[in-house]
């Protein structure tokens, strides 16, 4: 799912990604509607086809996080949904007759969005992270990265990357996770250099260079989301879902989907847990 | 006041078309001062705009993030262009935006600009006085730093500035603007002066009443909120070096006003209004203060007959019921003290009571021990002495046995010897 506050163009970055309309922009709550007093979790499913394969895509979105006054709290109902999808698989794994595809609807990747307005990470940023990292695989990505100069990036990045460490805070890819001296040069290098992605969206094409490009058109330039000089979104988009897809599933599915199995059923006493009718059990499936 | 007053033309060149003049000139030398409100999250650009605005560096440190709290950061300096000198003051919201709990977030901006009222409030109230040399540092202008998300107001932004509408003069600007683009901006200004409409927000209005600046006023308010970009940074642009932000795809360029609103606000905030702005902080926004907090202590403008209270009266009727509030409350303590002493006191002479009693009781029960003692005492006595008679009775008999036996003897010896001494004495 992708988390930021309001106004951070989630939205237009995932509809750039993935080069369709998965995401409708939201122009922010209606002000005559009431202010959402939690965090709403929507999860809206796509199927795309590239040369023949498909894929189940799933974008949840959390509008409403970090958007009150105040937000204590405001990351239990992420993890609530993120932890609803395991069981529901673990629910699956157990039964007795199984299906032969168990429908995986567990979260893959959390793309976390920072403000690029502030000094580096602030105390939400940092709470949400902490909690979550534990759970599912977390990329934060610096939004709307044209409001930076190349040296306010680099600058930015780093600030951000140390106080992702002092904080201990493991996002993806983790370094305990790296299979063999290759992975960890590779994923070394996209860890202390690259990351987080300082990226710009944007679904509107424009001529540069007798070319058609995405990009944002200004008074004094156009800012072109797949030009490494401009942003480094084509690093996330090969990094998401050209080399690293696969691995963002393995990791889910070995390691945080097995750390959440192993404590359930410690507190059920080692039993598996009985799919009884319960009240919550009947809410998720609504 | 007189409604009738004559128009007199003159015959003559009197003089007093200087006074204008007259005034600036004591102004000028007196010197202005202006200080300004900067309320926005942090790493907004509060600080480099100001420096921006001003052509100058005020030295300060990027605060964190980790301010538990917001607090205000006020800091003074001195400037000066052509012989005008300006006392400047920029207040800092530092640490705005910031909290989990963002609740509380506004309560020290309203106590901070209530407090240089009311700094004001008492100097004019002194008896001793001197409010002409007095370094006013009520607020004069708010820049509410706007995030330009793109889509609309955060619920913090409505309800501080919800709060701060009746106190202060606020002036909403879009902060970082150069990360919007030119039709979304649009659409953004929109959606905040309408979010600012419909929550009541009562912001600066540019006066039109005047015309010298009448027209330019109506001109620039349309563009409200002004989207603003700062940069003390300078970059060549064709054979001028020019405050501006280089960016790989091209430069935004500060005083361009097709990049952004800089200049207008500049135009607005310093070059037309800055009096404006000082003027309506004192005649209104400090008035209501001053009201309030008057009407609050109790005083009245007029008693129920409608006949005009002096203050002195009013504050003398004060002062009294003050001081016989504090009399009351000292007699009924002086009550209180002398009740419990009294009480203290009877206790006291129960426990005394007890003790004497217990006192007397011992003192029997002794007396009784010792009679019976006594009495013990000559029994035993008595015992004895018959005890020492009998033994004494004993012994003589026992010794009256041994003469009688003795004698016997003797005399036997005796008669044998001689039997003529019979009736010698036996001892």
């Amino acid at each position: 799912p992708k988390k930021g506050q309001s106004g951070l163009g989630k939205s237009t970055l995932v509809n750039t990604l993935f080069k369709s309309q998965v995401s409708r922009k939201s122009s922010g709550w209606n002000r005559e509607e009431k202010i959402p007093k939690t965090v709403e979790i929507k999860a809206i499913g796509h199927v795309i086809e590239e040369g023949g394969v498909k894929m189940k895509l799933t974008v949840i979105d959390t509008p409403g996080f970090g958007d009150q006054i105040n937000n204590e709290n405001c990351w239990e109902p992420i993890e609530k949904y993120i932890n609803e999808q395991y069981e529901k698989f673990l629910k699956e794994e157990v039964n007795i007759a199984r299906k032969k595809r168990i429908p995986d609807t567990r979260v893959h990747c959390c793309l976390y969005f920072i403000s690029p307005t502030g000094h580096s990470l602030r105390p939400l940023d940092l709470e949400f992270m902490k909690h979550l990292s534990k759970v599912v695989n977390i990329i934060p990505v610096i939004a709307k990265a044209d409001t930076m100069t190349l040296e306010e990036k680099t600058e930015f990045k780093q600030r951000v990357r140390k106080e992702l460490e002092v904080n201990g805070i493991e996002f993806y890819p983790q370094k305990e996770f790296d299979e063999d001296l290759e992975d960890k040069t590779e994923n070394d290098k996209i860890r202390q250099e690259s990351m987080p992605f300082a990226v710009v969206g944007s679904d509107k094409e424009y001529q540069v260079n007798g070319k058609r490009v995405l990009g944002r058109k200004t008074p004094w330039g156009i800012i072109e989301v797949e030009n490494l000089n401009h942003c480094e979104f084509a690093l996330l988009r090969d990094f998401v879902i050209r080399t690293h897809l696969q691995d963002l599933k393995e990791v889910t599915h070995n390691i945080h989907y097995e750390t959440y199995r192993a404590k359930r059923l410690n507190d059920n006493g080692g039993l598996p847990p009985m799919t009884v009718e319960t009240e919550e059990n009947h809410e998720s499936n609504l | 006041m007189n409604d009738d007053l004559r128009n007199l033309s003159l015959s003559g060149h009197v003089g007093f078309d200087s006074l204008p003049d007259q005034l600036v000139n004591k102004s000028t030398s007196q010197g202005f001062c202006f200080n300004i409100l900067c309320v926005g999250e942090t790493g907004i650009g509060k600080s480099t705009l100001m420096d921006t605005l001003f052509n100058t560096k005020f030295e300060s440190e990027p605060a964190t993030h980790n301010e538990p709290g917001v607090r205000l950061k006020a800091r003074s300096y001195e400037l000066q262009e052509s012989n005008v000198r300006l006392k400047l003051t920029i207040v800092d919201t530092v640490g705005f935006g910031d909290q989990i709990n963002k609740d509380d977030s506004y309560k020290p901006i309203v106590e901070y600009i209530d407090a240089q009222f009311e700094a004001y409030l008492q100097e004019e109230l002194k008896i001793k006085r001197s409010l002409f040399n007095y370094h006013d540092t009520r607020i004069h202008a708010c820049l509410y730093f706007i995030a330009p998300t793109g889509h609309s107001l955060k619920s913090l932004d409505l309800v501080t500035m919800k709060k701060l509408d009746s106190k202060v003069n606020i002036i909403p600007i879009i902060a970082k603007a150069d990360t919007i683009a030119k039709n979304e901006l649009h659409k953004f200004k929109s959606k905040i002066m309408s979010e600012l409409v419909s929550n009541g927000v009562q912001i600066y209005q540019f006066p039109t009443d005047e015309e010298t600046v009448a027209e330019i006023n109506a001109t620039m308010s349309v563009h409200l909120p002004f989207a603003v970009v700062g940069s003390t940074e300078e970059v060549k642009i064709g054979n001028k070096m020019a405050k501006a932000r280089q960016y790989p795809w091209g430069v935004v360029q500060v005083e361009n006003e097709n990049h952004c609103d800089f200049v207008k606000l500049r135009e607005m905030l310093i070059r037309v209004n800055m009096e404006d702005l000082r003027e309506q902080t004192h005649t209104r926004h400090y008035e209501l203060y001053r009201r309030c907090k008057l009407e609050e202590m109790g005083f009245k403008d007029t008693d129920p007959d409608s006949k005009p209270f002096s203050l002195q009266e009013t504050y003398e009727a004060k002062r009294n019921e003050f001081l016989g509030e504090l009399q009351k409350k000292e007699d009924e303590m002086r009550q209180m003290f002398v009740m419990r002493v009294k009480e203290k006191e009877a206790e006291l002479k129960e426990a005394e009571k007890d003790l004497h009693e217990k006192f007397d009781h011992l003192k029997r029960t002794h007396q009784e021990e010792k009679k019976k003692v006594e009495d013990k005492k000559k029994e035993l006595e008595e015992e004895l002495n018959n005890f020492q008679k009998k033994k004494a009775a004993a012994q003589l008999l026992q010794s009256q046995a041994q003469q009688a036996g003795s004698q016997q003897t003797k005399k036997d010896k005796d008669k044998k010897k001689n039997p003529a001494s019979r009736n010698m004495p036996v001892f």
